[in-house]
């Protein structure tokens, strides 16, 4: 993929939902755990997923994932069993770095990235192919610090908006936010028990707030129908642990992105 | 005799006005959460600044600790003991209140607070069991529908506070992580996961003074009642404050509620006593981690290099948290507070020593706070020059830990 070099990181990631593979469809952040099923396995769905996906988001896994559901959860463990770490996949990406076909985001709760140093992890992100991070736990007021530092450096950094989020709240969230704001579409977490009655009003809301900044919906979208239940409301649709179970089941990650596509677009379009 | 304090919730003097408006004390503390969390937090943190600056609240709160909850509680001179250790040692006896342990000053305060903000049920995490069972009676006081998540290893520990939730109406969910049975850790988990799906309708009532902010300062003001109490006994029995306050820390509730009334005088030691485990496996989070970020808190923890959460031990169910609430932390990094830790063996001497020398059974976590009390005289004395007079928070009473004394120590006749 060429990317003109004017583009920031923040920008590339706003570029590939606003201009999606399949024109007329919303974009598709597809959502993988790091190191699930196992560090070798997953970094070849990474790189695989990313021909397809339009963004390509990786969950480092963190054994008390507070906003996350039960099929991210059981993913992180196995990651983790297995071996995974924050460094073990920056390693793994560092190596596929110049296959990955989309922009790349990096979910972590705080700790791990703790851990590791934000400051390194920011010289660490371009070698790596990341374009920003989503941290779950750094709400607003604590985040201060992050954004500025990702805004310096042109890297993402995605903020959440939830539907108890306040409209003066989400206005400064949509202000703080670069890359997409990332609307939830419920109260609950990752995964969706909790299906929302309805979460359009939710979501029309976000995307009234955040201006030039394109919108992604996410938590509870699983299906080619539920995404294009989106068209015209947002801009993409963030799908995670849907992914997660295909793999479970053993269905190929990128067919299974694939299918979400509209039935009329499913080949692949380059960009 | 000691009356009760007319405003349960007092405001600490300016010099300790901590936390700060964004909840820190210090480095530590804050709001690590989830957006969805965060209106609800905020909610909470203006309902209970309303709440206390309520002269009706407030009287509704010293009504249900007085009449229902059993405060204030005795204070105790332990004779024997103190004699056996050199010391002069005063107890101060939450193990007495109501449901068996200080938990009830928090469960009591919080919900009200929950009725006051109109919530349609309750959750809340426990680990002991203590916390669980304190939070299910004021539940059933105020007829609010509650639901408990406790770790599975800690209901099978802990079965008598299982029994009493479900008696007070309570839904008792245990909890497994990763297909191994959980301990406090998971509850947690579990209970924010449970309040993030409706952060509107439901009232976390979180048992120790961690979490994000303004939980810490909540349970703190709260618990705050076990030092004020105990420092006002002790002036009309002695004249005198005491050289050092003790007490056990999991979370660190009745740790900072002892403490917290005597941040202020600065010759009094403040001795918080961890849990050391088997030595391996251990819950001593301020003696051995370091600060990083769980449960909403930036605080000590007990994580790995790469900031994954560790696995921890303690033969008591209320200690083996890996986290810690922040203001120990300020405490600890100020210098004002020293910490410490003493290992399940240690704890369970200590505890046979107090049921033969004082006719009480403390809980297997406040047996903690008596054998750091039992080794940490040698010091006082030493840089005092005479008997030191130590004030220790009995946290709770022992019935709940009657089947794991029968495993470590037999039946019959305990060994010593
Ligand atoms: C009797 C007793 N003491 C102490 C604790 C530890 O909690 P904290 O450190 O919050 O006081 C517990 C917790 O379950 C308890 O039941």
């Amino acid at each position: 993929m060429t990317r003109p070099t004017t583009l920031t990181p923040a920008e590339a990631v706003s570029r590939a939902i606003r201009t999606p593979r399949h024109a007329g469809a919303p974009a598709v952040v597809a959502f993988l755990t790091g190191g699930f099923p196992d560090l070798d396995t997953f970094v070849e769905h990474a790189v695989a997923v990313s021909q397809v996906a339009d963004v390509l988001e990786v969950g480092v896994p963190f054994r008390d994932p507070m906003a996350d559901g039960v099929t991210i959860q059981r993913a992180s463990h196995t990651a983790l069993d297995r071996g995974a770490s924050l460094a073990r996949i920056l390693e793994r990406l560092r190596a596929r770095r110049g296959e990955l076909g989309c922009p790349l985001l990096l979910m972590s709760y705080l700790n791990p990235l703790l851990a590791r140093g934000l400051e390194r992890l920011h010289d660490e992100a371009f070698a790596c192919g990341i374009h920003g991070f989503i941290v779950p736990d750094l709400c607003l007021e604590e985040a201060e610090e992050q954004v500025a530092r990702c805004r310096e450096a042109g890297l993402a950094f995605v903020q959440l908006a939830a539907p108890a989020t306040p409209d003066a709240r989400l206005a400064r969230l949509c202000d703080a936010s670069s890359g997409f704001v990332y609307a939830v579409t419920m109260n609950g977490t990752t995964g969706g028990a909790h299906a929302p009655a309805d979460p359009l009003p939710h979501l029309r809301r976000v995307k009234r707030h955040a201006g030039a900044l394109p919108v992604c919906a996410g938590f509870g979208i699983s299906t080619a129908d539920d995404i294009a239940g989106l068209q015209g409301v947002v801009d993409g649709a963030i799908v995670g642990s849907a992914l997660i179970r295909a793999i479970e089941a053993g269905q190929d990650p990128a067919d299974f992105v694939r299918a979400l596509r509209p039935a009329a677009s499913r080949q692949e379009t380059s960009r | 005799m000691t009356s009760l304090d007319p405003n349960p919730i007092s405001a600490p003097p300016q010099e300790h006005a901590r936390p700060d408006a964004r909840g820190r004390f210090g480095a530590f503390g804050g709001r690590y959460v989830p957006e969805t969390l965060v209106p609800a937090l905020e909610r909470l943190e203006r309902g209970y600044a309303e709440a206390t600056a309520s002269a009706e609240f407030q009287a509704a709160l010293v009504r249900e600790l007085r009449q229902w909850a059993g405060r204030p509680t005795a204070l105790t001179r332990a004779e024997r003991l103190g004699t056996a250790w050199g010391c002069e040692l005063w107890l101060k006896r939450e193990d007495l209140a109501h449901t068996g342990a200080h938990k009830i000053n928090n469960a009591v305060g919080q919900a009200l607070l929950a009725q006051r903000l109109g919530a349609k049920r309750v959750v809340a995490e426990t680990g002991a069991g203590q916390h669980g069972v304190a939070t299910a009676a004021a539940c059933a006081r105020l007829g609010i529908p509650c639901r408990v998540y406790q770790g599975s290893l800690d209901v099978a520990r802990q079965a008598p506070n299982a029994r009493r939730m479900r008696l007070f109406g309570a839904e008792l969910v245990p909890v497994d992580i990763n297909g191994q049975p959980g301990t406090l850790r998971a509850a947690i988990d579990e209970a924010l996961r449970d309040w993030v799906s409706d952060p509107d309708g439901t009232y976390y009532l979180l048992g120790s003074a961690v979490g994000p902010h303004p939980y810490p300062r909540i349970v703190r003001d709260l618990q705050a009642a076990i030092g004020r109490e105990a420092r006002a006994q002790l002036l009309d029995a002695t004249g005198q404050l005491p050289d050092a306050v003790v007490a056990c820390v999991g979370g660190g509730s009745n740790a900072i509620g002892s403490f917290h009334p005597f941040v202020g005088d600065r010759e009094v030691a403040l001795l918080g006593i961890e849990a050391g485990g088997d030595g391996r496996r251990h819950g001593a989070t301020l003696t051995r981690g370091r600060p990083g970020v769980l449960h909403g808190t930036l605080s000590y923890l007990l994580h790995d290099e790469d900031g994954q959460v560790l696995e921890t031990h303690s033969v008591s169910a209320g200690l083996d948290y890996p986290g810690v609430g922040p203001e120990h932390s300020f405490l600890k990094d100020s210098g004002r507070a020293d910490y410490l830790s003493v290992t399940d063996a240690e704890a369970l001497d200590a505890l046979q020593e107090v049921c033969r020398l004082e006719g009480i059974l403390p809980a297997l976590e406040t047996a903690h706070a008596f054998a750091g009390a039992r080794r940490a005289v040698t010091d006082l004395r030493d840089r005092l020059g005479r008997t030191p007079r130590i004030l220790l928070t009995c946290s709770g009473r022992g019935d709940k830990d009657l089947g794991i004394l029968e495993d470590c120590l037999g039946t019959g006749e305990a060994t010593r």
